[in-house]
């Protein structure tokens, strides 16, 4: 299987829970047991682009209870003899190859999966990864030159792979708080997307756009406009390093909200 | 039934709630890191080749780049 891989850098691995989180695009060639008409496998493909139910193979390193999964959609491209080539968008997590097995049950013929490429992890896409080569080589310029532009081609900002998830913009004085857990009060914030639910995964970000920590609302976004005080979201990863930003809270003191 | 939407179509404004400024003397805009800062705090978008294991692929993305530890997100299984 190839494609895009998101591989995450020492203090940046610290995301890598907001990348489940943010779905997956593949491309896939079926190849069917028996022949079947295209319309059949196009009206069975679209049967299968809800909710499913999967339970992970031996060879996952996940505990194997049948767990749902969603498929956002699934796009039949073309079929050629019993190749089936269609592409899938889904949640993280969802075994491909089970669901190439599930379509030929459906279908009654059998199906297996033949190649899967990754499209989308999240917010990353095939336009703009880079190769290993790639990484070797503008690592090696970059040590020969020492210009900062050349670890760009292949790094990005982890701040990148948080681009779904909705995000809160916080002052300047609330931002040492919350990198040592404190909860975020209203107070604090700036600004909010949208969307944000009651328990929802958000970023918690400064004005320079650093994320501060990996958060959970514990209200929705109207709410967090409305409130004057007490507390919007609980921190539930500490991204960037104590001290950053100054110290605007004292020892022993508590959210008396 | 109308599809669900994937996370990559969801569409979000911007609230304001209040104005601020940030002080220019703390934190970096995140893409003016420092290099070593960079790095630490850096996502390498890697195609993967077929062959070896997303977390042998990781691995030699921490061997090449002489970093203590690397993660990714979400197998790709060969």
């Amino acid at each position: 299987m190839t494609g895009v891989l998101p591989v995450t850098l020492v203090e940046a691995t610290k995301v890598v829970q907001a990348l489940l989180y943010s779905g997956k695009e593949y491309m896939c060639v079926m190849k069917l047991h028996a022949d079947a008409s295209e319309k059949r496998v196009n009206e069975v493909l679209k049967e299968f682009e809800d909710i499913i139910y999967q339970r992970p193979p031996l060879r996952a390193s996940v505990k194997r209870q049948l767990r749902t999964r969603r498929i956002y959609y699934l796009d039949f491209l073309e079929i050629d003899g019993r190749n089936v080539l269609f592409k899938v968008g889904c949640e993280g997590g969802t075994y491909i190859r089970k669901l190439c097995y599930d379509v030929g049950e459906v279908l009654g013929c059998g199906a297996h999966m033949q190649e899967l490429r990754r499209t989308r992890a999240g917010p990353f896409v095939e336009d703009g990864s880079v190769t290993l080569h790639d990484v070797a080589y503008w690592f090696m310029e970059w040590e020969k030159n020492n210009d900062e532009k050349l670890l760009r081609k292949f790094v990005q900002p982890m701040e990148n792979a948080l681009a779904l998830i909705p995000k809160i913009h916080i002052r300047d004085s609330a931002v040492d708080a919350i990198c040592y857990g404190a909860r975020l009060t209203a107070p604090g914030v700036l600004s909010l997307e949208t969307g944000i639910a009651k328990g929802s995964i958000i970023a918690i970000l400064t004005l320079k756009g650093e994320a501060a920590a990996l958060g959970r609302a514990v209200v929705d976004s109207d709410e967090i406009m409305r409130l004057e005080h007490g507390v919007v979201a609980g921190v539930e990863r500490v991204l960037m390093p104590r001290g950053t930003y100054p110290r605007c809270w004292k020892r022993g003191e508590r959210n008396n909200d | 039934m109308p599809r669900t939407v994937a996370p990559w179509e969801t569409e979000r404004k911007l609230l304001v709630k209040a104005e601020d400024r940030t002080n220019p003397k703390y934190g970096h805009k995140p893409e003016e890191r420092p290099a070593e800062e960079c790095m630490r705090y850096g996502v390498v978008n890697l195609d993967k080749p077929a062959g070896p294991t997303s977390h042998e692929v990781a691995a030699w993305t921490k061997r090449i780049l002489k970093l203590q530890a690397v993660g990714h997100g979400g197998t790709l299984e060969t």
